[in-house]
Formats: structure tokens, sequence, C-alpha cells
């Protein structure tokens, strides 16, 4: 252990002697390691934006949406019929809940804007983790009765709205006119019904959207919460059969309509995602291999430069295995710092970077752990046959060496 | 006198490379050194001097013979047993006196301790008493550019000294100094021989092999004559 100590002190002793070109020896592995590290934390913080996106889908939901299953054949809706089937004929399933999208121009305070209008009810919101900040969500009369409330998303009352005057106030959509009594909470990502912004929507019940504003009990998709204690799969080839039967296909033939996993959509993105930023960072590593391959080099250049030096050592007694152990140290050493350098450098950039890209900066202790352990890992590899061929230097010779 | 001495060797030979182009250094050579010796080996160069200091000074094996060293069989240890006797009881002297350089005076006289793993501070104590030995202490945290080549190759004493060896190998240790140098050297190595350290020492100038009590003449890979009981010897 003492050994150790002084053969660490050696080692700094000689890169902090040749400072510059210690320096221009870790670059390679300060450089790998910034760049492996910058593109997995920007990676991951990707992942995480877009998965965020993806959770407004809901957890252990499915969303059914109709198919086309040939181009000439119209696209069937869902009537309020298959969402009860479903409610009452599945075991586990919690609600179904029924939606409609359309556009619409919003009218208010002289000022008009286009906007996306859902039609949905309360268990619709649940299940898609709307939460009402302001004034309150639709009661069982409004949705039964479709009458003409409505929740709005923050862009819009950005746009159309006085701050501080919304909730009581009227507005017009199309030529319907409704109540505002609730502000949604700010959502990221996009509308499931199409739309980028998330904000930019105004909620409605069901029955209001379809009589009022579209002029049909047509039913655009659902989503059916499930109880996370049954099986998904058994749960959705439930929901197939039943379906299949409703909508009168025949055996053989494929299905008029889609479930989607909302944690499926989401585990299929992320992986996505989490393969993307390891290919990146494959390709990023290639550049720590070269500076490892640079610390080998100067490193035999280092034994040769030193091999006198070397001569000294083993004359007054120093054994083969400790002076391999000095020159592998100072290979670990220079590598640790260089490690370290990129370590520093990475959290500069990707604290910049994800400023710029508008991404979440996530620092992961695993990944910074992780690199500075492979640099060091990289100091052992490339510089053990180096500091191999010092320790088999032959005493005479070496002091003999000019 | 009655105990066997310090160092036997018995029959060495030493060859150099292998069929038509193979060179024998060495073609026999029976020495003995008693403890407390100072000993001048001489002889022209290719008389097989530098070969028997290297084997006396454990970093060569020989061919075939037998090489005692406190009573040990030196010939048949491994590389790393003759590293550890040379750390434990020998130090070396050089003709281009081997500090490292960009390194203090003091840490080059530390660096033999460092692998006797020695604490920081037994390291300084000790270096520092080996620097004063050779009146350098001044000097302590000069580096071997900003040191006289006389300076240079007392650092290098103090750094042979620094472990309490038994024997010091001097090869040549005058061969790069002016004769004022070289003088102080020699007195410094007499001096040394008189506190019981065993002195072996390489030249060939005859002034210098004058301070030493015993001179080993070499010629042609063997021991030509050996001369007891000099000078140096009749002040003991």
């Amino acid at each position: 252990m003492r050994m150790l100590g002084s053969t660490l002190l050696l080692a700094i002793r000689e890169i902090r002697r040749h400072l510059l070109r210690s320096f221009l020896t870790t670059l390679g592995i300060i450089i790998g390691v910034a760049s492996v590290v910058t593109m997995v934390t920007l990676g991951q913080g990707l992942t995480a934006d877009v998965q965020d996106d993806l959770a407004g889908l809901g957890s252990d939901v499915f969303i059914v949406f109709p198919r086309q299953p040939d181009i000439n054949v119209p696209r069937r809706p869902f009537e309020e019929e298959d969402i009860r089937a479903v409610r009452n004929q599945i075991a586990g399933v919690q609600f179904a809940a029924g939606a409609v999208f359309s556009n619409a121009t919003a009218f208010h305070n002289g000022q008009d804007w286009q906007t996306s209008v859902n039609g949905a009810s309360r268990e619709f919101f649940s299940a898609q983790n709307i939460d009402i900040g302001e004034g309150r969500s639709f009661t069982d009369q409004e949705e039964d009765r479709g009458e003409s409330v409505c929740i709005v998303g923050t862009t819009l009352v950005e746009k159309i709205f006085v701050e501080d005057q919304v909730l009581g106030e009227e507005m017009r959509l199309n030529n319907v006119s409704c109540t505002v009594i609730g502000i949604a909470d700010e959502r990221s990502g996009s509308n499931i019904g199409g739309g980028n912004d998330a904000n930019d929507i105004v909620y409605m019940p069901l029955k209001t959207v379809q009589r009022r504003l579209i002029g049909s009990d047509d039913i655009q998709f659902f989503v059916v919460k499930y109880d996370p204690s049954y099986s998904t799969i058994t749960i959705q080839n439930q929901l197939v059969d039943l379906l299949r039967e409703r909508r009168v296909v025949q055996d053989g033939e494929d299905n008029n309509f889609d479930v989607i996993d909302s944690q499926e959509i989401s585990d299929t993105v992320g992986g996505i995602f989490q393969a993307m930023t390891g290919v990146v960072a494959i390709i990023a590593a290639i550049s720590l291999i070269v500076g490892g391959i640079g610390i080998m080099n100067i490193m035999l250049v280092s034994v040769t430069e030193r091999t006198r030096e070397i001569g000294i050592r083993l004359a007054i007694g120093a054994l083969a295995k400790e002076v391999r152990l000095q020159f592998l140290t100072e290979a670990v050493v220079l590598c640790c710092f260089g490690g370290l350098i990129g370590i520093g450098i990475a959290f500069g950039l990707s604290v910049m970077l994800a400023g710029v890209m508008d991404l979440p900066f996530l620092f992961n202790p695993a990944l910074n752990i992780g690199a500075f352990l492979f640099s060091a890992l990289m100091g052992v590899a490339f510089g053990y046959y180096p500091a191999h061929r010092a320790s088999k230097l032959d005493p005479i010779d070496a002091l003999r060496h000019e | 006198m009655s105990e066997a001495p310090l160092i036997e060797l018995e029959g060495i030979t030493k060859t150099f490379g292998t069929g038509p182009a193979a060179f024998q250094a060495l073609k026999g050579v029976d020495l003995a050194i008693e403890r407390g010796d100072f000993v001048a080996v001489m002889g022209p160069s290719g008389s097989g001097k530098s070969t028997t200091m290297n084997i006396l000074g454990c970093l060569d094996v020989p061919t075939s013979g037998v090489f005692k060293f406190r009573g040990v069989e030196v010939q048949s240890l491994s590389r790393d047993q003759r590293s550890l006797l040379r750390r434990r009881y020998l130090g070396f002297v050089f003709q281009g006196f081997n500090l490292l350089a960009r390194t203090t005076a003091l840490e080059n006289v530390e660096l033999p301790l460092l692998y006797r793993g020695e604490t920081k501070k037994a390291r300084r104590e000790a270096a520092e008493r080996s620097l004063d030995k050779v009146g350098l202490l001044p000097w302590a945290t000069h580096t071997p550019a900003e040191l006289s080549g006389g300076q240079q190759q007392r650092v290098a004493i103090a750094r042979a000294l620094v472990t309490d060896p038994d024997v010091l190998l001097a090869d040549e240790p005058t061969g790069n100094l002016d004769s004022e140098r070289s003088i102080e050297i020699m007195e410094l190595l007499a001096d040394l021989s008189k506190t019981g350290i065993t002195v072996l020492m390489v030249t060939h100038e005859e002034e210098m092999a004058e301070y030493a009590r015993t001179i080993v003449h070499f010629r042609d890979g063997l021991v030509e004559r050996i001369d007891r009981g000099l000078k140096a010897g009749a002040s003991a």
C-alpha cells in the first residue's frame, strides 16, 4: 500500500514535469470522454423529453382508433353502444371514454384564434392525465345533457383572453357559444387528435361537440383504462374480440380498428431513442480508443527516453514489477486526469447544449462514474504494454543507453 | 579474519553471444574480498574488469563458476532476488553520475528508500543525513543541471550510501571529473571505507588506484595480479 502511494507520487511528479506533453497525450481521452458523456447525457435528455410527451397518453390505457381496411371503404367510427359494451363486458376495465376532435375558430373580446376542440369526459381527462388547474371540471349533468361549457388550454388563454378574466367568460367556437369553467394545466407534447401544441385546445363535453359543433353521434376514438393488476394482453385480446364482433369483422378479415397500448408506444419510442443514443455513444467511443492508442504511443516513447532512468532504478534494486507498476500508474493517472477533465467539459457542454436544444439536462451519476472508471481502464489497457517493456529492460544495457 | 570473505569468486567465466560470434570476456576468475576492504580493479579495456564488476554488482550472472556474497550463491538467484540483494546490501556509483534529471538532489538521494517502503519522514531524514555526509546538504534542493560534476558525483555517492549498504560499487567514479574533483571523490571513498563499508572501484588511472588497499589487475579475462596491504590499508 505504501509502495502504491510512493508510485502514485512518482507518477504525478513525472506528469507535472512534462505538463504540456501530458496534456497533449491525454487530449484524446479528454475529447473521447467529453463526447461520449455529452452524447449520452443529451440522448437521455431527449428520450426523457419524448417519453414525457408520451406520458400524455396515460398509463394502463388503451387507445382505440378506427382503421380503414381498404381505401374504398370509409372509416367506420365507433358508437356509444360500443363503448358501453367495452365497459360492461370486459373484466378489469375501469372505464372507457369516447372522444371527438374538431377544429374551430375561437372568438372572444374581438380576438379570434384557430384551435382544436376536444369533446371529452372527466374519465377521458383522467386517462389522459389532463388536470384542471383553475376552475372546475364538467359535472355529470353537463356531460349528460351536452351543455355549453368549456375548459381552455393555456395557449388559448394567452391568445384571446385577458389574464385573470377567463373563468365565467363567454366565448364563441364557430357559431356555438360556451361558458369557460376551467383552465387546463399546461402539458408538454402534442394533441392526440392533431395539433402540435397540447395547450392550444378547448375541451367540451363529448355530447356538446357531437351535437352542436359536428352534428353527428359518431365517436372518433376512445380510451380504455384498465386495472393494472389484470394482464394487458388478456384485456387487449378481449377488447379485440368484442370489437370484431360488434363491428362485424368476418373470420380471416383484418381488424377495422387499432388498439394501441400507451405503455407500448412509450417503451417502443423510448427504446428507439435509447438505441440511437447507444449508436452515437459507440461512435464517440471510437475517439476514446484512438485516445488510448495515443497514450500507448507516448508511453512507449517515454520508456525509450527514460531507459537510463529505468536502468538506475533497476540498479538500486527496483523489482521488475515495481518498474511496471510505476509506468502503469503513470498511464492510469494520465487517463484519470483526462477522464476528469473530459467529464468536466461534458458537464458544461451538456448544460449549454441542453439549453440551446430546449432539452432537460439530466445528470447521470452512473454515466459519469462509468466514464471515469472506463478512462482508468483505458490507462491499464494501453499502459500495460509500455510498462511491461520497461520492466523487461536489462539494467546493464539500460544504464549504457545514451 | 577467520570469518569467510564477504565476496568470493571461484572459476567465474562469462561468454557473450553464441556460436562463432561468441566472445569469452572472463575465462576463470578467482577472487576473494574481505569485509571493509577498499579494492581498485584495474586493467586495459576489454580485460574483463567491467564484466566482473557487473557480476559483483549482481546486475549480471556468470556463465559458469560460483559467486558467493555473504555466503549466498548469487549465480543461482532469480532476477528479482538479485534486485532485492542490490536493494539491501549494495550501493552504486557510476562514471556518468546517473542522477535523475529535473529532480532535486534530495529526491535523487531518497530514491532507493522509495523501493524500501520507508515513510516520507524517514526518507527525508535519511537523505539529509546522507547528503550531509558528502557535504552537500546546502544543495539539497538543486537539480543535477545546477550542480558541478564533482557535486553530482557526491550526490550519487550520497544516494548509494543512503541505504547503509555493505558494499559500494564505483565504476570509474572519477572518469568524468578533473583531477582536483577526482581527488575529492577519492578521499571521500577512502574515508567511507574506514567506516567499514567495502568499496569496490573500477579505474584505469594509477593515481586513483593508489587510494585503495587492494588492487586487482585484470588482463585478457583473468586476474593477473593482486596487490594487497597498500597505502590506505597502512593507515587503518
